[in-house]
């Protein structure tokens, strides 16, 4: 794939996207998570194992919208789970486009998780993989794939990565 | 009471079942104990599908309780296990989670003494020394430096491990009923769709508790009655095989208006209508597979398994003690081998209902973590496992914990206590 469309503002686009995605789940506003991505998208976080093995077992498997929702409604009004923070380290974005609408991009990525006693440990180390696009002139992700390698999850995965 | 007893395993008197002492749950003596007697005595133990094996010369690595152990395809198409630990010198034999031995032979990487499928000492590098130098006693005889073998079943394509000459027949082990559920979950053959694996800080019987516990399906499990799916008025109940075996079940078409009525007049939250609903209700459209209307089944075949189906997913959990604080819980998806694409679609939407970030029940760890963190100094006091009286068995509905109790009694013929 041909990289030479791929403009400082473009990359910087990018970029922004990646960040605010992130910083809107460590900021706990979760209610705008599911605007990140196009009405029609897949969101999964999948075990690296599963990945390649080519086994498509996921922990979360959104394919609409409406499921993103109720992840976020599910979490908000019915799961039970004890108080959590993420913070989200991202870094190594690489970024191909063809077109300047559509990016596929990756970037590594980890969750560090801070509960109530105050031990923040690291939870949950990967990379995204994502296919991002311009919907009404704003960058979506049509699909964002969170492989992670920490493929054993310590007691339970509530909040989107 | 015998001698041997350790203080930490003593029952109070005068309950039957229903008081259990916290110390069982975090001492490293009674742990090890039950390494000893339950998972190194006459239980089956899950280790994997055939589907995982699927060539000669296949092998996955995995548990019996904490003792790691290799499943192997032979060339011989049968299968075989073994204690992954070099009959040499103790090391680590296989060292990948699964995969395949082009040649058939599992070889220690520390001085290559090299196995067969079967666990089988095939060769020793400078056996008979080097330029009449060293080199292992004349009368070394391989025959007899076999690795540690674990006697196998392949039950519907199930692969059961036991360290016990004195374990029955695994349908005999199960009891009739889980007998008859884990025939109907393996109609046919399976392919498995993937892992997931979860590592809880909490007992490994927390969990064992947990999934014969009807009571805390619609209690602690907010998803359902949120979006207003589901209530503990449903038709259903917990059955008992052999004490220490269960199956809890729930049945769609078979709500009871008068339980309906007991449940709203209760005021908890397992009742709400319609507070929440949905925004994208194909999650829970699910695909009618079995000849009968039960929704879920989740049975526990003791000590290292559960089996579910719930809707349309389809695991197998695997229960693996690590300390007496701590265990792993891996998740085997399964579909069947002639799902349509339709249903091997529906399965992998509904997969977000369950497992480590399941909508319904990921709360599972986490009520065996609060367990733990609570129990730590208060080792003689006990439990109250009252609910649906004090006795053990079978119940046709959800408010008992007459599973949990037999469990004990099971417990305790086991550990001889």
């Amino acid at each position: 794939m041909s990289n030479s469309n791929l403009s400082q503002e473009l990359k910087e686009e990018v970029e922004a996207l990646l960040n605010a995605y992130v910083q809107c789940i460590d900021d706990d506003d979760l209610e705008l998570w599911p605007d990140f991505f196009t009405d029609e998208c897949l969101y999964q976080v999948i075990p690296r194992e599963n990945h390649e093995m080519g086994l498509p077992t996921a922990v979360m498997w959104c394919d609409s919208r409406g499921m993103l929702e109720d992840r976020i409604t599910a979490l908000r009004h019915a799961n039970v789970y004890q108080v959590q923070w993420y913070r989200h380290i991202i870094s190594n974005p690489v970024i191909k486009t063809e077109d300047g609408d559509t990016f596929q991009v990756q970037s590594n990525y980890a969750v560090f998780k801070t509960c109530n006693d105050g031990e923040s440990t690291v939870y949950n180390v990967g990379r995204y993989v994502d296919e991002i696009v311009r919907d009404k002139g704003v960058l979506k992700f049509k699909k964002r794939s969170a492989i992670y390698d920490t493929h054993r999850i310590t007691t339970l995965m509530v909040i989107p990565i | 009471m015998n001698a041997i007893t350790p203080p930490h395993l003593k029952w109070p008197t005068g309950t039957d079942y229903t008081a259990v002492p916290y110390s069982i749950f975090n001492s490293r003596e009674v742990y090890d104990l039950e390494q000893q007697k339950i998972h190194n005595g006459p239980t089956w133990n899950y280790l994997g599908t055939e589907a995982e094996l699927p060539e000669k010369g296949s092998f996955k690595s995995t548990y019996i309780g904490d003792t790691p152990v290799v499943v192997t395809r032979g060339q011989d198409d049968e299968i075989y296990a073994w204690v992954n630990r070099c009959a040499h010198r103790g090391a680590e034999i296989c060292r990948e989670r699964h995969g395949k031995s082009e040649d058939g032979a599992y070889t220690c990487v520390y001085h290559q003494w090299a196995f067969d499928a079967k666990g089988d000492l095939r060769g020793v590098p400078f056996q008979r020394g080097l330029a009449g130098k060293g080199g292992m006693p004349k009368d070394f005889d391989k025959k007899q430096h076999s690795l540690r073998k674990v006697r196998v079943v392949n039950h519907r394509g199930v692969i059961f491990g036991t360290f016990s000459d004195d374990t029955p027949d695994i349908e005999e082990y199960m009891g009739e009923e889980v007998s008859y559920h884990f025939d109907r979950i393996l109609k046919g053959p399976i392919e498995v769709i993937g892992h997931t694996r979860q590592y809880i800080a909490g007992n490994w019987k927390f969990y064992s508790e947990n999934t014969k516990d009807p009571y805390h399906a619609s209690l602690l499990h907010l998803f359902h009655p949120t979006f207003g799916i589901y209530r503990a008025s449903l038709g259903g109940g917990s059955i008992v095989n052999n004490d220490v075996h269960s199956v809890l079940w729930v049945e769609n078409s078979k709500e009871d208006e008068s339980k309906l009525s007991d449940v709203k007049s209760d005021n908890t939250r397992t009742y709400q209508d319609g507070t929440y609903q949905l925004a994208d209700m194909s999650l829970l459209a699910g695909a009618k597979e079995f000849d009968d209307d039960t929704s879920t089944v989740i049975f526990s075949l003791f000590p290292s398994l559960v089996v579910h189906q719930i809707q349309n997913t389809l695991a197998f959990r695997q229960i693996l003690p690590k300390n007496e604080n701590e265990f792993e819980l891996v998740w085997t998806f399964f579909g069947y081998a002639d799902d349509t694409e339709e249903l091997r679609n529906i399965r992998l939407k509904q997969l977000n209902l369950v497992g480590p970030a399941g909508l319904i029940s990921m709360e599972d760890g986490e009520s065996t973590e609060l367990c733990q963190k609570a129990i730590v100094r208060d080792g003689e006091y006990t439990n109250v496992l009252e609910m649906g009286g004090v006795g053990t068995g079978t119940e046709d509905h959800f408010v008992t914990e007459g599973a949990i109790r037999s469990l004990w009694k099971g417990y305790r013929k086991l550990m001889d206590v």
